[in-house]
């Protein structure tokens, strides 16, 4: 009982900084310490996101960011997640295609945006191709390094024992290479969430976003600050779901093993 | 047959040490496997120097030597994990599939993300599977003493029970020899002992060809019918350790096979 309710608190901690910055700003904006046109109090926030969600434009911006970024995200990390098997398992595959992807890694995505725009204009391929850029890199890197830091001595037992390349892979190498994997899920989902606000901020007709720069263009500062807001709650819901996967996954790591 | 294997058993025989009543060694005679004139070389360094060895199916065999004397490298080449440069190894009827060769290493290696039961029935690989896999393991499990730790992950076993599991794994099988490289080298003193019986009683009930590659003298004396000493990639000497089992530790008997070894490992 106790431990469960201190399980309850360890959990509930993490918000409790949150709710005091929210309680203090509250209380400084109505006080005046804050004028309204720098920051809004979030009872006004409040206030625009009910008129927003009522009018449903607010859901069907949402909509269509987590569609880009999932699709983004499904594209980038599939072609990570292969290209760092690939690389993982074959080592003519890795001499052949590692350099250039480094190559290319060093390069900040986010610097192609002229280019993207040029090639696709503004429309859903542009955000597409950055979200999968952005994607791609921390899930090949990490799924490659995972891959080759699987503990040799298990692959040769694995051998030893008459697996199969197919039984080899699937009980021995991808599990070895599960926790690093998921270190690259996690930072490729905040990244999938930076580069699609940067795009759509840039150049787009819909979408979170968009949806933020046209109320910075009539001054409306309340839904400003409410996107932003929105924007740390989906990048923990999309942490807080990678963490679960992870748990679930990885119940055999003794970091994760609660009893 | 080397030269000083010859005189090494010569020498044995009439020091007239022999327990009544031994007779297993001459009973069984099936040739379990057959080193012959096997050397092995890795880049200019050659580990394995002409190894001539025969090992009769049932026999525990001990390898004892200095570490980088080639005792490991010969467990590799026995088990398949390597091939010999020159030399053949012959297996006996019972080990011609080479399934039927496992190995056990210092390390257990099991599967961190997977259950004990799991990580034994690794050991049916392409021999059982599902309900019948799942039984036999269980019964393994209870003979290395861990029947109801199934179900856990190996990362709440203690070293000792680590080991137990891979002897296990190594044994679902019923492989007919079980090539064991220095497998308890990394337990405490106390957890050595009792997988030093586990591993006799276990051997006695299956009936398998054991070769214990160990650098442990007392250890090897404790279990083996046979030590074999190998020195800089050769044969230096092979000795029966005609000694009736259950032995006890530290008794005066084994103590003095252990003296005759010693004195040939250190050239005294």
């Amino acid at each position: 009982m106790s431990r469960a309710l201190s399980s309850f608190g360890r959990s509930t901690l993490g918000w409790l900084l949150p709710a005091l910055l929210l309680a203090g700003w509250e209380g400084a904006s109505r006080a005046g310490l804050i004028p309204a046109n720098v920051l809004p109090a979030p009872s006004a926030v409040g206030e625009a996101f009910w008129k927003l969600l009522l009018s449903g434009e607010l859901i069907e911006n949402i909509r269509i960011s987590t569609l880009r970024a999932l699709s983004g995200f499904a594209v980038g990390g599939l072609i990570g997640f292969s290209l760092g098997l690939a690389n993982g398992l074959s080592s003519l595959s890795r001499e052949l295609t590692d350099t250039t992807l480094q190559m290319i890694r060093n390069i900040p995505h986010l610097a192609l945006i002229p280019l993207v725009i040029l090639w696709f204009g503004i429309d859903e391929e542009a955000k597409l191709f950055l979200v999968a850029l952005g994607v791609f890199f921390p899930i090949y890197v990490n799924t490659l390094l995972g891959i080759q830091g699987v503990d040799p001595q298990l692959v040769e037992m694995g051998r030893i024992y008459g697996m199969s390349r197919r039984q080899l892979f699937l009980r021995v190498i991808l599990p070895g290479a599960l926790p690093s994997i998921f270190v690259g899920l996690r930072y490729a989902l905040g990244i999938m969430w930076l580069t699609l606000i940067v795009a759509e901020t840039i150049s787009a007709s819909s979408g979170l976003g968009y949806m933020a720069m046209q109320a910075r263009e009539f001054l409306l500062i309340d839904v400003v600050v409410l996107s932003i807001l929105i924007y740390a709650l989906l990048g923990k819901l999309a942490d807080a779901l990678a963490r679960f996967l992870e748990r679930l996954s990885l119940q055999w790591h003794p970091a994760y093993q609660t009893v | 047959m080397t030269a000083a294997t010859v005189t090494a058993r010569r020498a044995f025989t009439d020091t007239s040490f022999v327990a009544p009543g031994e007779q297993a060694e001459e009973e069984q005679l099936t040739l379990a496997f057959s080193f012959r004139n096997v050397t092995k070389q890795f880049k200019d360094k050659r580990v394995l120097q002409g190894i001539d060895l025969d090992v009769q199916e049932g026999q525990f065999v001990a390898i004892i030597g200095k570490s980088g004397c080639g005792k490991s490298t010969l467990l590799r080449l026995l088990a398949g994990l390597d091939r010999p440069t020159s030399g053949a190894i012959v297996y006996g009827a019972e080990a011609k599939e080479q399934k039927r060769t496992r190995i056990m290493f210092q390390e257990p290696r099991l599967l961190p993300w997977a259950r004990v039961i799991a990580n034994v029935e690794v050991g049916l690989t392409g021999i059982e599977k599902g309900e019948v896999a799942r039984r036999n393991s269980q019964e393994i499990l209870a003979e290395v003493g861990l029947a109801d730790r199934g179900g856990e992950w190996p990362s709440v076993l203690s070293g000792g029970q680590r080991q137990r599991v891979a002897l296990a794994r190594a044994l679902v099988g019923h492989p007919s020899i079980l090539a064991l490289d220095e497998p308890l080298g990394a337990l405490d003193a106390l957890t050595r002992i009792e997988m030093q019986q586990l591993l006799e009683r276990i051997w006695i009930a299956k009936k398998f060809t054991a070769v214990l590659v160990t650098h442990d003298v007392t250890e090897a004396v404790a279990l083996a019918d046979r030590v074999v000493v190998i020195d800089s990639g050769r044969i230096s000497l092979d000795l029966t350790i005609p000694v009736e089992r259950p032995r006890r530790h530290a008794s005066p008997e084994l103590a003095f096979y252990e003296r005759q070894i010693l004195d040939r490992l250190y050239n005294r």
